[in-house]
This record gives C-alpha cells, structure tokens and sequence, in this order.
C-alpha cells in the first residue's frame, strides 16, 4: 500500500476581504491532527477549501499537496480526500451493500466478495441487503468508515464526526474509527470542538 | 496516479438559457406579432397598410365598454376575496384541525381543472341545480325550476364565483410553501406575550412577512381572472361576453378581417390586465398604510373574534362548494331521469358513458400525449438547469420573474400573436405546436415546484458522493435524482394538470385539429347535455388525480424496502 503526506502550504481562507483561517503544516501517515476552534474560526471551510467544496464567496490562497500530487487544483471527485461528517449520510436509498459498492473504483475485482469479508470483519456479516434505516446508530457509523475506506481515499477530512453519538456509544466508535484510519495509513485531519477527541486521537494539535 | 482527463459538459450550462428563452420567448414574440395586426399589418389576409381602423371598429363594437368592465372588475374583485379568505384562515385557524384537513385538501383541489370546476358549479347552483333541489321543495316550494338568471349573469358574478374557488386552493398552496421559512410559532408566540389575541397576533407578525411571497402568484391570479377564456365562456355572461371570450369570437370569425379586430382586442386586453395589475398596486398602498395605523393603535383584542368566525367560514365556503361542485359532476354523470325537486336522480344509468365513450377515446389520447411529452420535456429542462445552477452558480435566465412572465401575460393576448407567427413562418398547427405552446405554462409550474427541493437539497449528500471518487454526472444520476425522485414526480403532476387545463393554447395552436378533454368539454358549453358535459368534466378531473396519485404512489413502490426515502421530505 503506497501512503502519503498532506502538505498544507500556507493555506489561506478569507472571506470578504477578512482572513478567517491560516494553515501550514504536514501530516504524515497514519497521523491525526487535530484542528480545534470556536465556531465561527473557519474550522469548516478550511476543511472545504482541502476537499475542494469552498464557496464561491471565499477565496483561498496557497497550496494543497499529496506526496508529489498537488491537488487545489483538481476538481473534488479527483482529489482522493475522503470525508466523515457528523452524520454517516448513508444513502437512504441504497442498501448497505450498495452503499459500499458505489464508493469502491469501477476496476475493483470481485466487488461483492470484498463487501462481504469487510462487513464480517466489522462484526455485520450479513449485512449487504439491508436497508441502512434499520441499523444502529453505531452500525451506521461503522458502515460510513467502510464505505469511506473502500474508496480508497489517499487522505481523510474528519468533521466533528462523533458529536451526534450517544455517550455509550461515542468511545468504541471513535476507537474503531481511528484504528481503521491509522492501520491504512492515512493521513487524517479532524476537526472538532471535543476535547476528548483530540486526546483519542494522540496526535498534534492546532488551536485556532 | 491515473488521472482522467476532467470532461466538460458543454450542454449543461445552456439549460437555463434554453429555459428562459423557453419561458419567455414565446411571449415576447407573441406580444410582437400581435402589434402588427393590431395597427392593420396582415399580410396574410392582403392587409398590407398600417392603420388605426382596426381600433376605431373595436372602439365602434356593441357592448365593448361592458366586456372590458367585467374583465376588470374579475381582475381585481377575485383576487382580493381570494386573497382576504386566503389570509384570514391562516390567522384564525394556525394550528386547528380544520387548518390541518384543509393542508391535506388543498393538492387534490387544484387538481381540478378550472373548466371542470366551472361546470360543477354551474350543476350545483342553477335554479335547477343540485342546491336548489337539495332545498326544494321543503324549504322555497318550488316545484319547477325557478326563472331566475343565476349561471351566465350579467354582473359575472357566478363567473367570479367560480374564479374564487379555483383561486383560493391555488393562494393557499403558495402560502403554505412560503410558511414554514418564517417560524410563525415564534412570531406570534411573541405577539401573544405582548397582549395581542391569536388572530391579531398573526395578522400583524406574519401577515405582512408572508405578503411579499405570494405576491407574485397573486399577481398571476390577477392576470388569469382579468383573461380567463374557458371560465368566461362557461360561467361568464353572454351579450356582452367578457372581453378575452369577445376576442376568441372574432378571431374565429369566418370573416378573415376580423381577425385585426381579435387583435387590437388582444392588446386591449392586454392593457386592461395591466390596469388591473396597477389598481393593485395602489390598493396595496393604502391597505399597507392602514395595516400600519391598526398595528400603531396598540389595539390588541377587538375584532379577533369576528375576524376568526370571516377566516373559518370564508374558506370553507369556498372548499365545501368546490367539494360539491365535483359531487354534482358525478351524479350528472351517472344520472338518469331526474324529475325537479327530487334531490337524487330517480334513476342511475351509465348510459351517457356507454354513447360518450366513442369521441373520448380520440380527445383522452390526445390529452395524455400532449401532458406527457410537454410534462416530460419541462421536467427534464427544469432539472438540468438545477443541476447546472448548482455546478455553475445562479443564471439570471432562471430568475423568478422571467418564470413568472407567461402567468403575468394574459394569454389572449400573445398566444393570439404566436398564432400570427406560425402562420407567417408557415408552420403546421397541430400537435408539436400544441406540445410547446403547453409547455410554456408547464415549465414555470414545474420549475417552481422543484426548485424549491433541489436548492433545500442537504450539499453534503453530493459531497460524499464526489469525495468517494464519483464524478458530477455519476453523484447526479445516483444520488440526487433518486433521493429527488418523489419531488420530481410531484412536479410532473402538477404539470400534468396545468397541462391538461389549457384551453386557449390548444384550441389556437391546434387550429381546432387537436381536441382534447378541455377544448371538447367547453364546446360543449353551450347546449350539450349536462350528463355528456359531466363525463367530460370528470374525464378533465381524473387524468391529473392519477398524476397526483401516482406521484404519491410510484415512490412508496420503488422504495418500500428503504424506511428513510418514504417519509415526505
């Protein structure tokens, strides 16, 4: 497996004329850094500005860059920057299979077999021909960083992705979700205004 | 890496330039074509020297004065009882039952086309209609039918009668969308703790708020009511007959000049629902500089009560007669003998379906053909200059009073010049004409509808699909058309049934060629028999129900196995 770093060079977010947030720093594989801040600090679209979603009404300035690829300038579907949010955003319309079957690269060899052994390996065996409203909120989790990790992302955007869970729930997804980022060695940048967050997450930590 | 060379889609970004010329081309060259005749230009006729003749004849037609009044004055005085009971129901009713049944009302309502409705009322309210009968002879002792001249009046009143009804579903629906963007609970919760009475409460917070977003649409009942063709002829009074119903006449004229006449008639017209449109507007100003008065007086309790019994009884007035109207349609249709002060037919039959059914099947294929292909062709513009607004930002082509613009311009007056203009080109009328001529008044009705879902539509939906490596086109296709799958179709249903309910454009552009329901149904209007009028009307109100309902019901199908797509969103 070929890993990456995120080059953040001297990213610059302003909005009307205003500076909101400024970034320059490395992430290496299988790191996590965290970004913590108010609202209102600019958190969100520093995350747009990497995954290529920033509003017409911002502008950025600086440089983007994965291993020797820079890519600020590729459109968002092309950048290979994977993105957890709040919510799993599972498609409602789609089973859990296919759900899984739409993020993985059309040139994947035997589709449904990898689905079926990443599933069981997340303790949801079976799971393929369910609809994604029937499932716990900690199996919808689970199923959004699988569907996350089979597109085979080269980097991963985290958005405050564990404040909708319930207490009980949040340590062992968090647990799991980390686990599943780092042993891919990804680079990972997560934002988040918990600061337990930033604890599980044991890496470098940027206060804006 | 392997890196795809990024596609560009040269077509996406023209749909809304495609949309606006769609839209508002057509009456911009209607209005053009129309001037020409107006002042003697047709060469098509050999009239070839410009002139005022044209006007002095219109200015020297019998009873000219009193078309145009009655035009005006179902202008202005049906929009402003819709519009009153409209708001009055809102403010008296937040929150109750009643306002709860009436939501639930309202789509299926404005399902049944405006001819259909006209005709129902005229079952229900003549002197030998259902109501007389429902109250004869135990309450006015009448055993014949009274000699009294309640349909075709000379005042328009049933005529306006029958505007409101069709008018007030219609204010409604477009108040109930714009309602939830101003947290009226808050507002009038505030206004409550401040000493107002509900009814006051909401008619000083809210009712000014919501003003501004309906007055398009009302604007566009201004315009309809001012011009309505099929209504007018149906309800409307006979000598002097409305001015738009005048117009048809002479523009049907076998007397060819007759036809520079029609269209001086068509830019009178034009002017007089422009007029109508202005004596709006000072009104607006007065009513809003009495509103201001009222709220300033600090009154905070009087009138809540009476203005709360006018909010419940005005709109369900309206509701209940447009109810039964469609009731005295379906007893029509299946009635057989019928002596007068009977309430119910003495017999039924479904002998008038059996001789009807022949000339239905011509007119319904016509119909659903016609609805279809224009129903489609809107759907699939409108989406694609959604998807190209939100790729590429807003374009002015789809800026609300550009969609507005074939609602605001009376009919008569520029589908009269698109007439002229096939003619010029030497264009065929019939169905292609009839298909595009449709889809004029079915775009801006679906883009209306659905714009308001796609722009709602949550962005982080396609932001996962791209981030997971699907191209634009890949997240359109599987992500957003399928989660938009149920607003889409609620839109292909609505402009099914705007489709449906066109008169004018299928009658012209179809140079008579191209029946369908509606323009068969009015021909009828005058001397058909009530039973074949009725299974006509019914036929006219069935097509969009089916829309409608397989718009609920398609979705509910296809996603029966997925819990979160079958809640409404």
């Amino acid at each position: 497996m070929t890993t990456h770093t995120l080059d953040i060079r001297d990213l610059r977010i302003s909005l009307a004329g205003q500076t909101l947030v400024s970034v320059n720093t490395t992430i290496n594989p299988g790191e996590v850094l965290t970004v913590m801040g108010p609202s209102g600090s600019g958190k969100s679209a520093l995350l747009a500005a990497i995954a290529g979603f920033l509003g017409s009404d911002f502008t950025a300035q600086g440089e983007v860059w994965l291993g020797a690829d820079r890519i600020d300038t590729l459109p968002a579907e092309q950048r290979g920057i994977g993105l957890l949010f709040q919510d799993p955003l599972l498609f409602p319309h789609m089973s859990v299979g296919g759900n899984l079957r739409f993020a993985m690269p059309a040139e994947e060899p035997d589709k449904a077999g990898r689905i079926a052994g990443q599933l069981t390996a997340m303790n949801l065996g079976g799971y393929e021909n369910r609809d994604p409203a029937t499932l716990s909120g900690g199996q919808k989790a689970r199923v959004a960083l699988l569907r996350l990790l089979l597109s085979r992302p080269r980097a991963v955007l985290l958005d405050e992705p564990f404040s909708k869970l319930d207490a009980h729930l949040r340590q062992d997804v968090r647990a799991q979700v980390f686990a599943g980022l780092i042993a891919a060695g990804l680079p990972c940048l997560l934002v988040t205004h918990d600061a337990d967050d930033a604890a599980a997450a044991s890496g470098p930590v940027i206060q804006l | 890496m392997k890196r795809k060379l990024a596609k560009k889609n040269f077509v996406l970004p023209l749909a809304p330039i495609l949309l606006g010329l769609l839209v508002a081309g057509p009456v911009a060259l209607g209005l053009l074509m129309i001037l020409l005749p107006a002042f003697g230009y047709l060469p098509a006729i050999g009239q070839e020297t410009l002139s005022w003749q044209s006007w002095t004849a219109l200015f020297d037609t019998q009873g000219l004065g009193q078309s145009v009044r009655l035009s005006f004055v179902a202008g202005v005085v049906t929009p402003v009882i819709a519009l009153v009971s409209v708001i009055l129901f809102l403010a008296a009713t937040a929150g109750t039952a009643l306002d709860r049944l009436i939501r639930r009302l309202v789509s299926p309502l404005l399902a049944v086309p405006h001819a259909a409705a006209a005709f129902g009322l005229a079952f229900l309210i003549a002197p030998s209609g259902f109501l007389s009968r429902l109250i004869s002879p135990g309450l006015t002792q009448w055993q014949r039918p009274p000699d009294l001249l309640i349909i075709n009046d000379q005042l328009g009143l049933t005529m306006m009668l029958g505007l409101v009804i069709k008018e007030i579903p219609f204010l409604l629906l477009m108040a109930l969308a714009a309602l939830p963007q101003l947290d009226v609970p808050r507002r009038v919760a505030m206004a409550r703790s401040l000493g107002y009475q509900p009814v006051l409460a909401w008619l000083f917070t809210v009712a000014p708020a919501l003003y501004p977003m309906i007055r398009l649409p009302l604007f566009a009942v201004i315009a309809f009511a001012s011009a309505t063709v099929d209504v007018g002829i149906i309800l409307g009074p006979g000598l002097p007959a409305t001015l738009s119903v005048r117009i048809l006449g002479w523009f049907n004229d076998p007397d060819l000049s007759m036809r520079l006449l029609a269209a001086a008639g068509a830019l009178l017209q034009l002017m007089v629902s422009v007029l109508a449109i202005l004596t709006w507007l000072v009104l607006e100003k007065l009513i809003a500089q009495g509103w201001q008065l009222w709220q300033a007086s600090g009154n905070r309790s009087r009138f809540n009560r009476s203005l709360k019994m006018m909010g419940f009884t005005g709109l369900s007035v309206a509701t209940v007669l447009l109810l039964l109207s469609v009731i005295a349609l379906l007893i029509n249709a299946f009635a057989g003998t019928w002596r007068f002060p009977s309430a119910l037919p003495d017999a039924w039959t479904l002998r008038h379906w059996e001789t009807t059914l022949t000339s239905l099947s011509g007119p319904v294929i016509n119909t659903l053909v016609i609805s279809f292909v224009a129903t489609v062709l809107a759907v699939i513009l409108v989406l694609a200059a959604l998807e190209s607004e939100q790729r590429h930002g807003r374009s002015r082509f789809t800026s609300l009073w550009l969609l507005y613009v074939p609602l605001l311009v009376p009919q008569v007056a520029f589908v009269f010049g698109l007439l002229v203009f096939t003619e010029f080109m030497h264009w065929q009328p019939g169905l292609v004409l009839v298909i595009l001529g449709h889809s004029v008044f079915v775009v801006p009705y679906v883009f209306l509808t659905l714009s308001a879902a796609y722009r709602r539509f949550d962005p982080r939906w396609a932001q996962i699909g791209l981030s997971l490596g699907a191209s634009a086109d890949r997240v359109f296709w599987h992500i957003k058309l399928p989660m938009l799958l149920t607003s889409s179709l609620t839109a292909a249903a609505i402009g099914v049934a705007v489709s449906v309910g066109q008169f004018l454009p299928t009658q012209l552009l179809g140079a008579g060629r191209v029946p369908t329901i509606t323009t068969e149904a009015v021909a009828l209007a005058s001397g058909g028999s009530r039973n074949v009028i009725a299974i006509w009307a019914l036929m006219q109100t069935l097509i969009p129900m089916v829309g409608f309902i397989l718009a609920l019901a398609i979705p509910q199908l296809i996603w029966r196995r997925r819990r979160a797509m079958r809640s409404v969103t």
